[in-house]
């Protein structure tokens, strides 16, 4: 419609939503749409059009909780879902330092209304025109939408910065379309208009041209996306990396070792099936995986994403972990399991003692190395609405418009971590191999 | 507890191959007994199924009083009269490398027979002591010349007093001097401890001049045996006379 009224011919990009601002301003294309929420950030960083539609953030929750859960203010100590980098989850954000909601991110908007059908999380804020829709799609039960909206906002487009004229021209034909009825006939026919959303057109029609460009929402929590805002939360997000690097490590290094140990010293059955389990733990995207433990196991087990997490990234580090050690525990040379066992041990005990201890000398450089790569595969786990280091930078990222601050921050947080491991693992190499 | 070896019509086939056919092999307490042979003769298979390293299809074994049927290994639980009895020390010494050389000598004692870690290492540093490494106790076996290593691999056998010691080429890793001073020391083991020793080599001085008794291997069967000085002074079977004829060659 905008590219007809302007006269070019419209060409479909697609990006993350997350990252539209940001393609439309290095020059992916022109016009970024997909109900963008209009607010001050967006405007100081980017050209923005009239906003062309009013939302709602409303609350969605089980039909059982109708009565307790209305408004906000209501889910103190409750998890609450929503998109990650939206005006929603500012104001859960916002919620959490004030009365201690939980704020629960996701990536798309289909988990979180199944999530809270399945009693994963108590509610979820997000535009009403996704919970309608969601709502349709389970056929109109599983939940229910609160009446009161917890706040307002509006959709816009957004342009690059020194695109300020096509901007212009896109705002001419966007009150056009709103004057001669045919946004309303597109709004229709996809099923999102309503009455409020006519007197709403008026509005923005009456309205001074200025006016009309210069409104945006404003709602608890926005506008406030500076460095001292987002500290905290970065550095409980890398504690957060930390922590499951850290579980998840424990987990493959305990599961390696068994895996490991089964292969060489198991059974043919017991080897056959452990082959098949690292075969296809290292054949399939580890992000296949966490799906399939957090979302395809949660009709058998539902497990919170945290502890999907550790298992998810845990078994799969498991079976690069035992091929380390079995190749490590075959290097030792049958001569010396031989002489342990002229001595008189046991195969535990030559394991123990013998082969175990030169195994893990040979595996340690493996392993660190895994562990750097755990740590910075550890941002896979925002699938399964885990907020790590690096959710949270895109986050940030997302809200002050750049990556330049956050990237160098998120980068330094990695590091800190990696480097003194690489360290300590070297310094071990070199004790060991003087002794 | 007996420190003889007596090994009765040993059997051992691989697929098609016969490796040993029909050994009759003793080695009495105090003797040292050389098992002389080409490479592929058999003397490291006869050293590793009196070991219960390997299995054996016909014949006996009474390894100091321990009896060996042919058939699979018996798991290590059912051999433990055989390691408290027998001690093995490797062609290539085989030290554990993480441990100190005490370490490798105290391993057994303290995790197979249960002493304390200081009877053990009692026990350990006067073995070393025994042997002339007790200098080298704190050093790792990368550390250790080829010499030294042999001495430690001999004290971390014989730390659980074995009445009989098995060693697989000794010498193979010595200059001369260091030969003739380790055919010394085993003597004093076999005298002193009333041990037999029975020992696969392919250095015709050493068994000269260290070994009561040599038993000559061709082809996995047992073709002359007798005192050492008169079977290689005067040899009967052919394959003992190529053995001698090759005594400069490297093993």
């Amino acid at each position: 419609m905008i590219a007809r009224g302007v006269g070019r011919e419209p060409r479909f990009v697609q990006v993350a939503w997350a990252s539209i601002e940001q393609s439309v301003e290095r020059g992916d294309f022109e016009v970024g749409m997909s109900g963008l929420e209009d607010r001050p950030e967006l405007r100081a960083r980017h050209s923005v059009s009239i906003p062309y539609y009013e939302f709602h953030e409303v609350l969605a929750v089980r039909p059982a909780d109708r009565g307790r859960f209305k408004r906000l203010d209501d889910l103190a100590g409750r998890r609450v879902a929503t998109l990650g980098a939206t005006m929603a989850y500012t104001m859960l954000v916002e919620a959490q330092g004030r009365i201690g909601v939980v704020p629960v991110s996701y990536d798309d908007d289909v988990h979180p209304y199944s999530d809270l059908v399945a009693g994963r999380v108590d509610a979820v804020l997000l535009d009403n025109i996704i919970a309608e829709r969601s709502l349709r799609r389970m056929g109109g039960s599983g939940f229910v939408i609160q009446p009161e909206p917890a706040a307002t906002g509006h959709y816009v487009a957004v342009f690059s910065k020194a695109n300020a004229a096509l901007r212009d021209s896109a705002n001419e034909v966007l009150r056009a379309r709103m004057r001669d009825g045919s946004l309303e006939q597109t709004f229709r026919r996809w099923g999102v208009w309503s009455d409020a959303q006519g007197q709403y057109f008026q509005r923005v029609l009456a309205a001074a041209p200025e006016r009309a460009v210069d409104r945006a929402a404003t709602v608890p929590g926005a506008g406030r996306a500076t460095l001292a805002t987002y500290l905290p939360a970065l550095l409980r997000a890398a504690g957060i990396t930390l922590i499951l690097s850290c579980l998840a490590m424990a987990l493959a290094v305990a599961v390696g070792i068994g895996v490991a140990a089964g292969r060489v010293y198991g059974h043919p059955f017991v080897r056959a099936l452990l082959t098949v389990y690292v075969e296809v733990m290292r054949g399939t995207p580890v992000l296949l995986q966490l799906f399939v433990i957090y979302y395809g196991l949660s009709g058998v087990v539902r497990l919170p994403a945290f502890a999907a997490a550790v298992l998810g990234l845990g078994l799969n580090y498991a079976a690069y972990e035992s091929e380390i050690y079995r190749a490590a525990l075959l290097a030792i040379p049958r001569s010396q399991l031989e002489a342990g066992r002229t001595l008189g041990l046991s195969e535990g005990q030559i394991l123990r003692l013998v082969r175990g201890p030169q195994a893990l000398r040979i595996a340690l450089a493996p392993m660190t190395n895994d562990f750097v790569a755990l740590l910075k595969d550890s941002s896979l786990v925002s699938v399964i609405t885990v907020v790590e280091l690096t959710k949270q930078t895109a986050i940030y990222a997302t809200n002050v418009g750049s990556w330049v601050l956050p990237g160098i921050l998120c980068s330094a947080l990695y590091l800190l971590f990696s480097l003194p491991l690489s360290r300590f693992a070297r310094r071990l190499e070199q004790r060991w191999s003087a002794a | 507890m007996s420190g003889g070896l007596n090994v009765t019509d040993l059997r051992v086939v691989r697929g098609p191959r016969v490796i040993l056919r029909d050994v009759d092999l003793r080695v009495a307490p105090g003797e040292i007994c050389a098992l002389m042979g080409a490479s592929g003769s058999g003397k490291s298979t006869v050293l590793r199924s009196i070991a219960a390293l390997q299995p054996f299809d016909g014949g006996t074994i009474d390894a100091g009083g321990f009896a060996l049927q042919p058939g699979p290994v018996p798991r290590e639980s059912r051999l433990k009269g055989l390691r408290s009895r027998v001690g093995m020390v490797f062609q290539a010494h085989s030290l554990f490398e993480h441990l100190s050389a005490l370490d490798n000598v105290m391993l057994a004692p303290v995790h197979a027979l249960g002493w304390t870690r200081a009877k053990a290492r009692e026990v350990a540093q006067a073995l070393l002591a025994e042997l002339g490494v007790a200098h080298r106790a704190a050093a790792f076996p990368r550390e250790l010349s080829g010499g030294e290593a042999q001495r430690v691999a001999i004290a971390r056998a014989l730390a659980p007093n074995p009445m009989l010691l098995l060693m697989d080429e000794p010498t193979s890793a010595l200059d001369p001097a260091r030969r003739g001073a380790l055919g010394d020391t085993l003597g004093e083991l076999a005298k002193k401890g009333g041990r037999g020793l029975l020992i696969s080599t392919h250095d015709v001085d050493f068994a000269r001049n260290s070994c009561d008794r040599v038993v000559i291997l061709s082809e996995g069967v047992l073709v002359e045996e007798g005192p050492a000085a008169e079977v290689l002074a005067r040899p009967k079977h052919p394959a003992t006379r190529e053995l001698l004829q090759h005594r400069d060659a490297p093993a």
